[in-house]
């Protein structure tokens, strides 16, 4: 399925890549994402469309490889962005500042439309260079929730000028990502290998509940929540390990993967098809985790870790359905894993995905767009 | 590559230009140095001390091209291509020649896409002098391809006898492309045989060995012109059989040539029967297909360059030539083309050393004519990998590949974006590779974790563990700067830094004597392992441990625990008396916690505080510190008395 793929070198590194989100009753695939740059003298925020498959080769341009609509340059490395509706795309810079960005449909072109100054910051926030690196947003709109390196969580409301809720120091070491578990809990990553739900119905600044992994405390960098079980929850760490954790019990991982050889730095489940999987790594490969197929006599990549077989048993009652993440009979489930891109050289930093539509982008200064991801 | 560089803003007439090397750059400033009396003396202002030197800095770059935004994507996609090569070994023979002509039309496809955007970017571009720039970078882009193609058919490829005369007729029509705009002009004419260019267009096809496009032309020209019929026909079917080398191995270079031969005494007869006589535009065809030079030069302006003349030349007259006499008619063709005024230029001289097989000395001109190291770079490598290069060492450095390649690479290090790209090269440079990475990635600024990350995952897999440590440290005292404790500690652990390990556990120890309770528990709680990397951070470890069972009111083990921290010297003694003071409140528990055994060595662990104390430092000991030691031997005296009779009534019972 490579010759689906449409390359487009866009002389910036990406940090980040996403799709815009469909209408509710949309039933067409996307057709808009947008990037972030990292490491550039001058970072942009861009906005590209993939256009309609079957009017590709108008004006010339190769079908299918992505046309930038709009751009606008972006203080500080992008560290993470989300989109927060059809039109406005909340970005974390790595000077600590959290900007909304809006994208104006109807003439193309981008501004921002809400900014918080140094959300992000170390000791002094009035000092010239106090900013703390934001590494991590996610966004339930109106709600928008960033972590930074300075071990920050702030809650903000997308038309609040001030943050609705700050937890200093609600980490001691740097908090690398975030996403929401139910509207009024977060899971966040730490680099000491700790998963943490916090819950902003108590006013205690504590976290609910720690996870952590064993043994070396390897960092985690990424976590994605299953769409449909929320209690299913997939972490990706330093060593490239995929975690998977069932957060109603124990306090460590239900599995280890590998897969990746260096740091993984996104992991998402399918929104719509979370049987499907997708990390991506520094090394510069991109997985597709399958469990939807049963290939008992294919090889197995699965190797069990973290926790001894007797500990999770599916013995509890209301649990008909196992998912085939919590799965730990390495005999029975097999996971299928593809490596999407085969010659691989600089770090995979970001993908995203939606219905059939993979886009991904590199340090190699090149994104990638797949329109037929199940073909 | 040593073009002469003008410093913009500086005024080398009235002031000096001093410099310091770089990594990659050359840092100059002005200087009043040497000339100052001199200055003084005609500054009209006259303040006596003379203007004061201009207090800018310029940067010089080595290899500029690096930094033109549009040749990025030129090299990121060579990146790829270039890991590609070093990494696919193992064919031979064949398959390898057909390897290494793919990935050489590889860069060049490369070098095309990145040509078109520079063509677009140049016909979009308002600003003059913009569009003159990108304009520059189309011809320099257009001539490195024209440079690489030719080296690509003569080095790469080898093509022998027969295919080489073919491969050039392709690169001149690929190249030479001034004449495309006046064939469509004339193709798209309502009636092309009334052109005024017609004729021109018939020759430029001929020129180029475009046999079929010609002829149908021409038969234009006869279906418009029946009076000249016949003469059409012979023309028409000279073309149709002139032998062409053909790429299989059907036929041999001898039939070749007797073929060609036949051909030829056939042409010659029509021309000397004056069939063509009546008609100047089909005579001098006539002319040019027996390989006429005065007829073929006659067209010198149809063929623009000297090169293409010369292909035209060898079609026509030497179809079967070897590479190895390609010097002689490439020599004298330029010389013919040229005339006496005209001298070549860079680009000739480079074209002319590739046609007389100096590989170096195209490498070499190639590198003082091109402002890029980009070019030599990658074609250097390509050449090497076809085992051309072997023999020649340089005097200095290692080899001629690797030279060049620590030049581009170290260039990619000094961009702030494009350094990831310089790791690969320098991977591939055996001998000198090392240092030149080891140098270049300890000056990459750190700005974010992430980055640092990034730079400590090249290092990690290289085991440059220097650099490791030296990037650790740097985010570790970043972090204490900024009060982030947990994320210190974390730096000096993955750095195995036992030192910085240490001071930090000290600060945290600090905070808490000054506090009264602990920060970051969730990291000093989870340490792990990673706890033993030094004394005192296996110190802080245990110290929180103790608090935590002690908070759980596991007072027995508490106690053991604090008893083991003095007597096993795992404590520090500068905090034995905040331990002590700890072991208060547990000898005041209702119940008896420490047995005898353990009340004598908590009163020896005082004793020898207190000893010691009192040698050195005897004026110094305040009132609170006399009441603390009383206090203490106090509750120890108490809680002996209390635990002897414990003891005693239990053995007694």
């Amino acid at each position: 399925a490579m010759e689906e793929v449409c390359a487009r070198f866009v002389s910036q590194k990406i940090s980040k890549a996403r799709w815009r989100p469909l209408p509710a009753a949309a039933l067409q695939p996307p057709d808009l994402f947008a990037t972030g740059s990292w490491d550039n003298e001058d970072n942009r925020l861009s906005v590209w469309s993939v256009g309609d498959a079957g009017n590709g080769g108008l004006g010339g341009e190769y079908q299918g490889e992505p046309q930038l609509l709009c751009d606008i340059r972006h203080n500080g490395d992008v560290m993470d962005m989300q989109f927060l509706d059809q039109e406005r795309i909340v970005v974390a810079s790595s000077t600590g500042t959290v900007t909304v960005f809006r994208h104006h449909q109807n003439n193309q072109t981008l501004s921002a439309s809400h900014r918080w100054e140094k959300a992000h910051y170390h000791v002094d926030r009035d000092a010239s260079c106090g900013g703390a690196a934001c590494t991590g947003v996610v966004c339930n709109n109106p709600e928008i929730v960033t972590v930074g390196e300075d071990g920050r969580i702030n809650l903000f409301r997308a038309d609040q000028k001030d943050a609705v809720r700050t937890i200093d120091n609600a980490d001691s070491s740097t908090l690398h990502a975030v996403t929401f578990l139910r509207t009024t809990e977060i899971l966040t990553v730490n680099s000491i290998g700790q998963l943490k739900i916090w819950d902003f119905r108590q006013q205690r600044n504590e976290p609910s509940q720690i996870f952590s992994l064993t043994g070396d405390r390897v960092p985690l960098h990424c976590v994605d929540r299953h769409p449909n079980q929320q209690h299913i929850v997939a972490t990706g760490g330093q060593d490239g390990m995929l975690s998977i954790w069932d957060i109603r019990q124990g306090t460590m991982p239900v599995s280890l993967l590998n897969a990746h050889e260096a740091e993984m730095w996104e992991v998402h489940f399918h929104p719509s098809n979370p049987d499907h999987l997708f990390t991506c790594s520094e090394d510069g490969s991109l997985w597709h985790w399958d469990t939807s197929t049963d290939i008992s006599d294919k090889p197995s990549f699965l190797h069990q870790g973290g926790r001894s077989t007797t500990y999770f048993s599916h013995s509890t009652i209301n649990q008909s359905v196992v998912s085939a993440w919590l799965s730990n009979d390495p005999t029975k489930d097999r996971m299928e894993i593809t490596n999407l891109i085969p010659n691989q050289t600089l770090s995979v930093n970001t993908l995203d995905i939606l219905g059939p539509c993979l886009v991904y982008g590199t340090d190699a200064e090149a994104i990638y767009v797949n329109r037929q991801l199940f073909a | 590559p040593p073009l002469p560089q003008v410093v913009p803003g500086a005024d080398p007439a009235s002031r000096q230009l001093c410099f310091e090397w770089g990594p990659a750059e050359v840092l100059v400033c002005e200087t009043l140095f040497g000339r100052g009396p001199a200055l003084t003396g005609s500054d009209a202002a006259g303040s006596g001390e003379g203007k004061p030197g201009s207090s800018c800095v310029f940067v010089v770059r080595r290899d500029q091209d690096i930094y033109i935004q549009t040749l990025r994507k030129l090299f990121n996609e060579s990146h790829g291509i270039f890991v590609g090569l070093q990494r696919c070994e193992g064919l031979a023979g064949r398959a390898r020649r057909a390897q290494l002509v793919q990935v050489s039309k590889n860069y060049r496809s490369v070098i095309r896409a990145c040509m078109e955007d520079m063509h677009q970017a140049a016909v979009s571009a308002r600003d003059p002098a913009l569009h003159s720039q990108y304009s520059t970078q189309v011809s320099i882009l257009s001539a490195m391809e024209l440079i690489w193609n030719l080296c690509e058919i003569l080095f790469v490829e080898a093509a022998a006898a027969g295919p080489l005369l073919l491969r050039l007729l392709d690169w001149v029509r690929l190249h030479v492309c001034d004449v495309d705009n006046m064939v469509r002009e004339v193709l798209s004419s309502e009636n092309p045989s009334k052109h005024k260019l017609f004729w021109d267009v018939v020759d430029v096809f001929v020129l180029q060995g475009r046999m079929d496009e010609a002829r149908h032309l021409l038969s234009k020209e006869a279906s418009a012109n029946p009076t000249s019929m016949t003469m059409y026909r012979i023309l028409d079917d000279l073309m149709k059989k002139m032998p062409v080398p053909n790429l299989g191995n059907t036929q041999t270079l001898t039939e070749m040539e007797l073929k060609w031969q036949h051909w030829h005494e056939e042409c010659q007869r029509y021309l000397q029967d004056g069939t063509f006589a009546s008609n100047s535009h089909m005579e001098s065809i006539c002319k040019i297909l027996l390989g006429d030079e005065n007829a073929i030069l006659e067209k010198k302006e149809l063929m623009t360059t000297w090169y293409h003349f010369l292909v035209t030349r060898l079609l026509y007259s030497h179809p079967t030539v070897k590479p190895m006499e390609l010097r002689f008619y490439a020599q004298s063709s330029m010389d013919m083309f040229l005339g006496e005024e005209g001298s070549p230029e860079p680009l000739d001289t480079i074209l002319m050393a590739a046609f007389e097989f100096e590989l170096h000395q195209v490498i070499k001109e190639c590198s003082i004519a091109l402002s890029n190291w980009w070019f030599v770079a990658h074609l250097t490598d390509l050449l090497d990998h076809c085992k051309l290069l072997q023999s020649h060492n340089l005097y200095f450095g290692s080899n001629m590949r690797e030279f060049l390649l620590l030049e581009y690479a170290s260039g990619l290090f000094s961009h702030h974006s494009l350094w990831q790209l310089g790791v690969d090269y320098f991977d591939h440079c055996p001998e000198f590779g090392r240092v030149y990475l080891e140098l270049h990635i300890e000056r990459i600024p750190l700005n974010t974790e992430q980055k640092a990350l990034k730079v400590l995952r090249i290092c990690e897999q290289r085991q440059m563990h220097e650099q490791v440590r030296s990037i650790c440290k740097i985010m570790a005292m970043k972090a204490l700067r900024n009060n982030r404790l947990g994320s210190a500690l974390s730096w000096s652990i993955r750095a195995k830094d036992a030192a910085f390990a240490t001071l930090i556990s000290d600060r945290f120890l600090k905070d808490y004597c000054e506090r009264g309770c602990f920060s970051d528990l969730d990291l000093i709680d989870n340490l792990g392992p990673s706890m033993l990397l030094s004394d005192r951070l296996t110190f802080l470890g245990k110290y929180r441990e103790f608090h935590r069972l002690y908070g759980e009111k596991r007072f027995s083990e508490a106690a053991k625990l604090l008893l083991m921290l003095m007597t096993a010297h795992i404590a520090p003694c500068s905090f034995w008396m905040t331990l002590l003071t700890d072991a208060l409140p547990l000898l005041e528990q209702k119940e008896v916690i420490f047995s005898a055994e353990q009340t004598y060595e908590l009163m020896r662990c005082l004793e020898d505080l207190t000893a010691g104390k009192s040698e050195k430092q005897e004026f110094q000991n305040d009132d609170v510190e006399t009441m603390k030691v009383e206090m203490l031997r106090l509750a120890l005296a108490r809680n002996l008395a209390r635990v002897i009779v414990k003891e005693g009534t239990l053995e007694g019972s």
